[in-house]
């Protein structure tokens, strides 16, 4: 009974909104990976299973009731866990983790399979073994991958990329020409090399940079000149890479404030941008909040964006936006004659 | 607080009753497992268990538990028995070797901001759980990523992979046409950034591309599963190459204020000063919708001179851009446009 009223209390520190099945399909999974983990922390397996130590110890309670059928405490599966470290037993029916489900092969097996396919990548080997096996033990649930691809192309960035890879495999520091598109200028810099990403189509080189002492990504396309300088190239200890979870910016939070309205048709903004907080409107769009501490690029965004996005606030940025739209319409009614000529072409 | 433990209950009664099916050597009739589970104890009635016992069955076969109905006793063949056959529910053993999992750990995280996160996360998790942890520092430092900012890139992935018509609107690139298109699925692919859907298109009766990103509202169902064959070796990526880009490059002349557009002269073939303002660039451009949009982040710093298509969508994108729209009012294009 005391064991009851206990596993009670602790699931209320759970997720009271999580379904049964995700909880369970998360408990078939957690079972055999602390059977062959014993003595874990915790933390370690809160990280792992990303939720909370305290949804960990609701789980284990949980687990603590369940067992084959009897009902007899030998019948039941065996947890420890009051050190801080957790011990599991008699959970022999189901130490084996559960095949994969369909989206699950999916993942991985078009994941490996666009992997295989970047140009140049150094673990080539080990993707072509991690799928043929991944591939033979998923059998049926892997069945209609192929009609799913990823394609990964270097495009237009082949050359930056071998660069680019060249300066990290030597651990080189780089000297760049790099274009800032949100203030349509050229810049010199210095960076460090720490990896190279490719992020929805564009390659990007994330670095140290010396001139803004500070980690920043590079995109591939926008570096006019790349030299390999013989400087060692080792990023400070301090350098981490981003977590590009929230998309490639990274605000900071004395930025300005600024909400926007996204159309149906701008929503994908706010997972491109650094989003404050985001409430869908009743037309599939949405109204979000950023920070920013340059508007030069939002300022740009507004005007790539057309009807489907405006700013809310503040009033200055709405002004600007709408300064820049007006006077660039002016230059097509002045030079409304010129609409038929053409270019010489060649 | 009953309500609060009622979804612990139902984890533990799914638990258990997984456990007993795995766990039993013969099928199990109902009752057997209402006797087994102690959580079914519970229920009042036996319709209440009945119906319970239905939707449990139900719940595990959508997460992919082989449970199987089968006559308990060769001699009473309509009483069914359930059992779980554990060879069938188990992850085959596979060792993978540390680099292995490294590559697997990046194919997985490729996901992280993909609708496929979850499921993602989780089938890395059931490769490790078998104890061999993965060595992140053998990888020199290339990190995709894939991202499905389209809203209906799960319905589309799903009527791919079951082979299911469907039917949606959608905008068609250039023209802005918005119609119904009825469409038997055949692939998906990312393909630069956006994701495509290529199928048959049953009303204009030949093969089709779609761009997910202009599909606009809600993917419907309609059909059966299963009720067409899609081509052997069709190769989705192939098919949206040679149809996604609108047509050959075309040249573009761009007047651009001196100091600016440092992207546009990059990839200009030609570059004249005018004046002190402005110089006149050639640049050859396939996409109207991208190239479009290009531009118009340049604001009054880039004006398109010809041809007339390319100079009438900067327009309608500026127009809208002044326009706007206000709260979560949807502003049409059309109508801003005029």
């Amino acid at each position: 009974m005391s064991a009851q009223r206990q596993a009670g209390q602790l699931r209320q520190g759970g997720q009271p909104s999580e379904s049964a099945t995700k909880r369970l399909s998360r408990l078939l999974t957690m079972v055999p990976w602390l059977l062959n983990r014993q003595g874990v922390e915790i933390e370690e397996a809160a990280r792992e299973f990303d939720v909370t130590p305290a949804q960990v110890e609701a789980d284990l309670a949980l687990l603590f009731l369940c067992g084959t059928p009897g009902g007899y405490p030998g019948d039941l599966i065996e947890a420890e866990w009051e050190s801080g470290r957790v011990y599991l037993g008699n959970a022999d029916t189901i130490n084996r983790p559960l095949r994969l489900g369909v989206d699950e092969a999916l993942a991985l097996i078009v994941g490996l399979r666009a992997l295989a396919a970047v140009p140049g990548i150094g673990e080539r080997d080990a993707v072509v073994r991690a799928l043929a096996k991944l591939e033979a033990a998923t059998g049926s649930a892997s069945a209609g991958t192929s009609r799913i691809q990823v394609l990964i192309d270097e495009g237009t960035s082949g050359e930056m990329v071998a660069l680019a890879k060249e300066s990290l495999a030597a651990r080189r520091r780089l000297h760049l020409r790099y274009l800032v598109p949100g203030r349509d200028e050229s810049t010199e810099r210095d960076v460090d090399p720490m990896r190279v990403i490719n992020f929805d189509a564009h390659w990007y080189l994330e670095g140290w940079c010396h001139r803004a002492e500070d980690v920043r990504l590079f995109r591939l396309d926008r570096i006019e000149a790349l030299t390999i300088l013989d400087e060692d190239g080792t990023p400070p200890s301090s350098a981490q890479p981003r977590d590009l979870d929230s998309g490639v910016f990274t605000p900071h939070p004395d930025d300005q404030l600024v909400r926007l309205a996204l159309g149906p048709g701008a929503v994908w903004v706010s997972d491109y941008y650094p989003v404050e907080s985001i409430e869908r409107t009743q037309d599939g769009g949405a109204v979000m909040d950023l920070r920013t501490a340059d508007t030069g690029w939002l300022r740009r965004l507004m005007w790539q964006l057309g009807d489907q996005a405006t700013v809310l606030e503040p009033a200055e940025l709405v002004a600007e936006v709408q300064r820049g739209a007006r006077s660039a319409l002016e230059a097509y009614a002045d030079a409304a004659g010129s609409a038929e000529s053409t270019p010489a072409s060649g | 607080m009953s309500t609060k433990f009622n979804g612990a209950e139902k984890t533990e009664r799914l638990l258990n009753l997984v456990i007993c099916l795995l766990y039993t050597r013969k099928p199990l009739s109902k009752a057997k497992i209402r006797d087994a589970v102690p959580q079914y104890g519970t229920s009042v009635s036996d319709e209440a268990f009945d119906r319970m016992f239905e939707r449990d069955k139900d719940e595990l076969r959508e997460l992919g538990i082989p449970l199987v109905t089968e006559p308990f006793d060769a001699f009473f063949e309509d009483e069914p028995g359930y059992r779980i056959d554990r060879r069938e529910y188990a992850l085959p053993e596979i060792s993978f070797a540390s680099d292995e999992l490294a590559v697997l750990g990046l194919a997985s995280r490729a996901w992280t901001q993909a609708t496929l996160a979850g499921p993602a996360a989780q089938a890395l998790r059931k490769l490790e759980a078998a104890g061999v942890e993965r060595d992140d520092s053998s990888l020199i430092g290339i990190v995709p990523m894939v991202r499905t900012v389209e809203p209906s890139f799960e319905a589309v992935k799903n009527a791919v992979l079951q082979h299911t018509p469907v039917g949606f609107t959608y905008r068609t690139a250039g023209t802005g046409e918005v119609a119904t298109r009825h469409v038997q699925p055949w692939a998906i692919a990312s393909w630069h950034g956006h994701w495509y859907l290529t199928g048959f298109d049953t009303d204009r009766d030949a093969p089709r591309v779609f761009r997910l990103g202009r599909i606009e509202g809600e993917v419907t169902v309609e059909g059966t599963p299963g009720s067409y064959e899609v081509p052997e070796n069709h190769q989705p990526t192939t098919m949206i190459s040679t149809v996604a880009v609108d047509r050959d490059p075309q040249p573009a002349a761009l007047r651009v204020r001196v100091g600016a557009g440092h992207s546009l002269r990059r990839q200009a073939r030609t570059v004249s000063h005018t004046d002190d303002t402005w110089s006149l660039i050639i640049v050859d451009y396939t996409d109207t919708e991208a190239f479009t949009a290009e531009i118009c982040s340049f604001g009054p710093d880039v004006v398109v001179q010809s041809p007339a298509e390319l100079r009438e969508s900067v327009i309608r994108q500026l127009t809208g851009a002044l326009g706007g729209r206000s709260g979560g009012d949807h502003v049409n294009g059309e109508e801003a446009n005029r």
